[in-house]
């Protein structure tokens, strides 16, 4: 418990991805101008991070590791190099499914994201999140945590960012 | 775009269009890989490769790709080739692929390739979409050497593994700037690029959005 607590903190503060890896740097400069646009883009990043880090940790666990299709007759298989294509189109068709969903049971969400939630497919905090679970070699639980932790250090990051030029234009 | 020559195409992204300094694409990867010049030289190297190839596939299939499931197809070349540079790279320079880790595989979600597939291969002819692929790696390329140069240079006081300013530690005289070896450095000093592109080349000035209203003295009690 406290493991997975320490990696909630070090991958929301420590390891911030927007301000200590720089990733997500396009999307943030872009939108961090509106503190509505922004908070969207956050919530829909945190999303999207939490189910996607773990669905590529099973995918990448079961299937493309070496030696992970033993269970199918084939333990001399070694697929991790197509990891790269694996996450980003575990991403984009996730994103999609994520659209499809909240247009049909939560609409009042899905338009307020509007066009952030396409956008977040090329977000590199994105596809960085799951390179990093990948070279460290997160099990599923840490996978889990460690979705959610990077997606709240993000928006935290953005929030933080977007309200600040609002502020300085009321001045 | 009315005329598009080859030479306008190669090198109008080196200085006038320049992706990092003009559109503010592709800044991720700038801000991360610009610690070392020999590090940045090989992901220059890989950006250009990328932007060109991704650039010319699109370009031969682009009558054949539906509209609606363009985005994932980009995705997808851009992908596979990304996988080849990423096991070229771990075959023939296994060093300087693990200092780069994450970001090679980070080149997918570059802006400055995917924006290029869609807004220049998908309406332009292989030969030219090849070019534009390279004259923006180019321009991708100067932008973060003008970085690393500096980061390296005035964070370890070397360039490419040679002491050209000997520190303090080997009984030189130049203290290094531990600053330029952290990410924010890189922002600052793509920031001074671009002031200096801009003072030289007016016209890419944006307009502001804010403006500072004017100074008003209070009158006195």
């Amino acid at each position: 418990m406290e493991h997975y607590l320490s990696l909630l903190i070090t991958a929301i503060f420590v390891e911030n991805l927007a301000l200590a890896f720089f990733l997500g740097m396009c999307t943030f400069l872009a939108i961090s101008k509106k503190v509505e646009a922004a908070i969207g883009l956050g919530i829909a990043v945190v999303v999207v991070l939490t189910l996607s880090v773990p669905v590529n940790n099973l995918i990448f666990n079961t299937v493309l590791r070496d030696g992970a299709l033993s269970w199918a007759g084939l333990p001399n298989v070694d697929l991790s190099f197509l990891g790269l294509l694996t996450y980003i189109g575990v991403i984009a068709a996730l994103v999609q499914i994520l659209e499809m969903v909240l247009d049909k049971y939560i609409p009042a969400l899905y338009s307020a994201l509007g066009v952030f939630l396409p956008l977040i497919t090329v977000n590199c905090a994105i596809l960085g999140a799951s390179l990093f679970m990948v070279e460290r070699d997160y099990n599923f639980g840490e996978s889990v945590v460690y979705g959610f932790g990077a997606g709240v250090g993000w928006a935290l990051a953005i929030g933080a960012l977007g309200r600040y030029p609002r502020e300085a234009q009321v001045q | 775009m009315s005329d598009v020559s080859a030479k306008k195409v190669l090198f109008e992204p080196i200085f006038s269009n320049n992706p990092i300094a003009l559109q503010i694409l592709g800044i991720c990867s700038a801000l991360a890989v610009t610690t070392s010049l020999s590090v940045t030289l090989v992901m220059c190297a890989s950006v250009i490769a990328v932007t060109a190839f991704s650039n010319l596939a699109v370009s031969l299939i682009r009558a054949q790709i539906p509209n609606s499931i363009r985005i994932i197809v980009q995705m997808t070349i851009i992908a596979s080739l990304v996988i080849v540079v990423d096991q070229l790279l771990k075959a023939y320079a296994y060093e300087i692929s693990k200092q780069l880790s994450v970001f090679v595989g980070l080149i997918i979600t570059n802006c400055i390739v995917m924006g290029r597939a869609e807004g220049f291969a998908m309406q332009n002819p292989p030969m030219l979409s090849f070019l534009d692929g390279i004259g923006n790696g180019l321009g991708y390329s100067i932008a973060i050497l003008f970085v690393a140069v500096f980061r390296e240079l005035f964070g370890s006081g070397e360039l490419l593994g040679f002491t050209i300013l000997a520190s303090v530690n080997d009984g030189g005289w130049y203290v290094p700037n531990g600053m330029m070896l952290l990410p924010p450095s890189a922002f600052f000093i793509i920031g001074l690029g671009i002031w200096a592109l801009r003072t030289w080349k007016p016209e890419q000035v944006e307009e502001p959005d804010f403006k500072m209203s004017a100074h008003k003295t209070r009158e006195a009690f």
